[in-house]
């Protein structure tokens, strides 16, 4: 017995016939057990729904009767052939780079602003978020008259001297979906100077006096050693705003509307509109695949990028 | 001096900076408020007083007629009330808020304290589900919710908030329970706890601050949330107050002073939580973001 178990090949078995008995411990599959049911939820209301979508938007239930004869990418190649279609996307791609661009400028401005530590900054710092805390379809509202052509800011412009600013807002076709960005940067700008004032909060106040020590001003400090700190923060910020930004809903539909020629029209709206309103299943389903798409494009690899991030930690 | 003083800006005089950096910061906090200045303002307004052309202007007679017939409806004039359906937010709020957060809970716990196979996998895989434009799981959605019965019901709608919940109350859970100290779950565990007793002993005991980040931040959402509700209920008395405010506003009938109304009353839970709990709003807001 003795030799049996100095046996190199032997106690090796034995160890791992050991840990393979030690790997089901109780907890485990507590812990398993305990994750399931969230893990089938997600399992079937996200990912298996998804599939379901995809399925649906590929054959040719257009109606109130369900037609599941398969016809490809046709519902595709007509979607984009849509002229509202058409124009959904050429507004989605406006929305989202002004947007991003507005509440990146608006939050770094702030944010950069209340870091000198104002007096009454926590007053400031509650009005520029307090936007975050109310629904788009407050905000579309409250801006759809403010937006009103013959009211609201124009009014304010007129009475200021600068009625030459004056515009029809979301009622010009040429304006449109900006009309609704003026109002999102609104709602959404104070998340990212949230975001970024944390940043800069995180910064270490040596690293900026050890540049001033060796002669950087302000605006260098700013540029060089900030803003590429910065760096995360920023793309943060671009995914979120940019997936909230594809997904526009609420904000379209309490404020404008498609709006005249499509204007302000969105995907979103146009698949609510054409599925719930028009019975063309398959057609919203093409549009929801479209949007998952475009948003899957931006979130997949950030999801992956964070993830791996983590795994070296 | 500190690193931040006011003075540290560039060239002028410090006090030309201070007045600029005020006058800034004064600027954006009126763009910040116009929209309630013109919601209150409108609102406070009898009818004869509102005025497409005298907007901006105080009102001269305060009247809260406008929340009354917005709340309670008028009926000569065809106005639903939207009271009912702030109270059916509460009913669906409140219990969907508890519920998911409790679901957040026991989820972030397994994943940042204990190792089961294919957790790399599950994590990233459940956070998706709060990237994707619902659109895409909408008719299936509402197909599934018809054939449980669950169509246009209270608790259908609770349970779909519930369901879609799940990733960002574990995600911010999990991202809270990192930072509780692995020692303490060892030294737990070394005392003979099993997984339910180390959340008993270690992680419950100090959760209280993780569960008010994520009760507010789903209060919020859910209170908030548009397309699941108008999705999903179609009766009017059922409906929660996003719909119903949209109904109200859209309406050619209803006068805007009582749409306003409707649009502060629809936004009063929501901003008083934000006023009084701030700080954690604040937070939920960062973790959501996941720190890149």
């Amino acid at each position: 017995m003795a030799q049996a178990s100095q046996d190199p090949v032997v106690s090796a078995a034995l160890r791992r016939a050991a840990a393979r008995r030690r790997y089901w411990t109780n907890d485990r599959l507590i812990s398993v057990g305990l994750i399931s049911p969230s893990v089938l939820a997600i399992a079937v209301f996200v990912y298996y729904f998804i599939a379901r979508t995809a399925y649906i938007s590929l054959v040719r239930w257009n109606d109130l009767a369900p037609d599941f004869t398969w016809v490809g990418l046709r519902n595709y190649s007509r979607l984009f052939q849509t002229e509202r279609f058409q124009i959904d996307v050429h507004n989605t791609i406006v929305f989202t780079l002004v947007f991003i661009v507005g509440c990146l400028a608006v939050g770094l401005l702030l944010a950069t602003l209340l870091d000198l530590r104002v007096r009454g900054e926590a007053i400031f710092r509650t009005i520029f978020m307090f936007p975050l805390a109310i629904s788009f379809i407050v905000t579309g509202v409250a801006w759809r008259w403010l937006e009103s052509p013959t009211s609201g800011i124009n009014l304010l412009f007129d009475s200021v001297g600068l009625g030459f600013l004056k515009s029809g807002w979301f009622t010009d076709p040429r304006i449109g979906i900006l009309a609704v960005v003026l109002a999102a940067v609104w709602q959404m700008s104070g998340y990212v100077m949230a975001m970024y004032l944390a940043g800069l909060r995180g910064i270490p106040d040596e690293i900026r006096e050890a540049a001033r020590v060796d002669g950087a001003n302000e605006w260098q400090i700013f540029r060089g050693i900030l803003l590429p700190l910065l760096q995360p923060i920023t793309l943060s910020a671009v995914i979120i705003l940019g997936h909230i930004s594809l997904k526009i809903f609420d904000l379209t539909k309490a404020m404008t509307g498609p709006g005249p020629g499509f204007s302000s029209d969105v995907p979103a709206l146009f698949m609510y509109e054409t599925t719930f309103f028009g019975s063309h299943f398959a057609q919203g389903a093409a549009i929801a695949m479209v949007l998952l798409i475009f948003v899957s494009v931006l979130i997949v690899p950030y999801l992956v990028y964070n993830t791996r991030n983590e795994v070296h930690q | 001096m500190s690193a931040r003083s006011l003075d540290a800006l560039p060239a002028r005089s410090p006090r030309t900076n201070r007045v600029l950096t005020y006058a800034v910061l004064v600027l954006f906090a009126a763009f910040y408020l116009m929209p309630i200045y013109v919601l209150l303002v409108t609102a406070l307004k009898s009818f004869d007083e509102v005025s497409l052309d005298h907007m901006w202007a105080l009102p001269r007679h305060f009247s809260l007629q406008s929340f009354r017939d917005a709340w309670f409806g008028n009926a000569e004039s065809a106005i639903p009330g939207i009271g009912q359906n702030f109270r059916n937010s509460l009913l669906l709020t409140i219990p969907a808020t508890i519920i998911s957060s409790v679901l957040g809970s026991m989820n972030g716990y397994v994943l940042a304290k204990w190792k089961f196979p294919g957790a790399d996998v599950v994590f990233p895989a459940i956070l998706f589900g709060m990237f994707i434009p619902y659109q895409a799981v909408l008719i299936p959605l509402v197909a599934t919710m018809q054939r449980l019965g669950l169509y246009g019901t209270l608790p259908g709608l609770i349970f779909v908030h519930v369901i879609y919940g799940i990733p960002i109350t574990t995600l911010i859970f999990r991202n809270y329970y990192a930072g509780v100290p692995t020692e303490l779950v060892e030294a737990a565990r070394i005392d003979g706890a099993g997984i339910l007793g180390v959340y008993r002993q270690v992680l419950f005991p100090v959760s209280l601050p993780g569960f008010i980040v994520v009760m507010i931040w789903q209060f919020t959402s859910i209170w908030n949330e548009f397309l699941f509700a108008i999705v999903l209920m179609s009766n009017p008395a059922i409906q929660p107050i996003t719909v119903a405010l949209n109904n109200l506003a859209g309406s050619f009938s209803v006068q805007w002073n009582i749409q306003m109304a409707g649009a502060l009353l629809a936004a009063v839970p929501t901003l008083l939580v934000y006023i009084f709990l701030g700080r954690y709003f604040l937070r939920g807001l960062l973790a959501g973001s996941l720190k890149g």
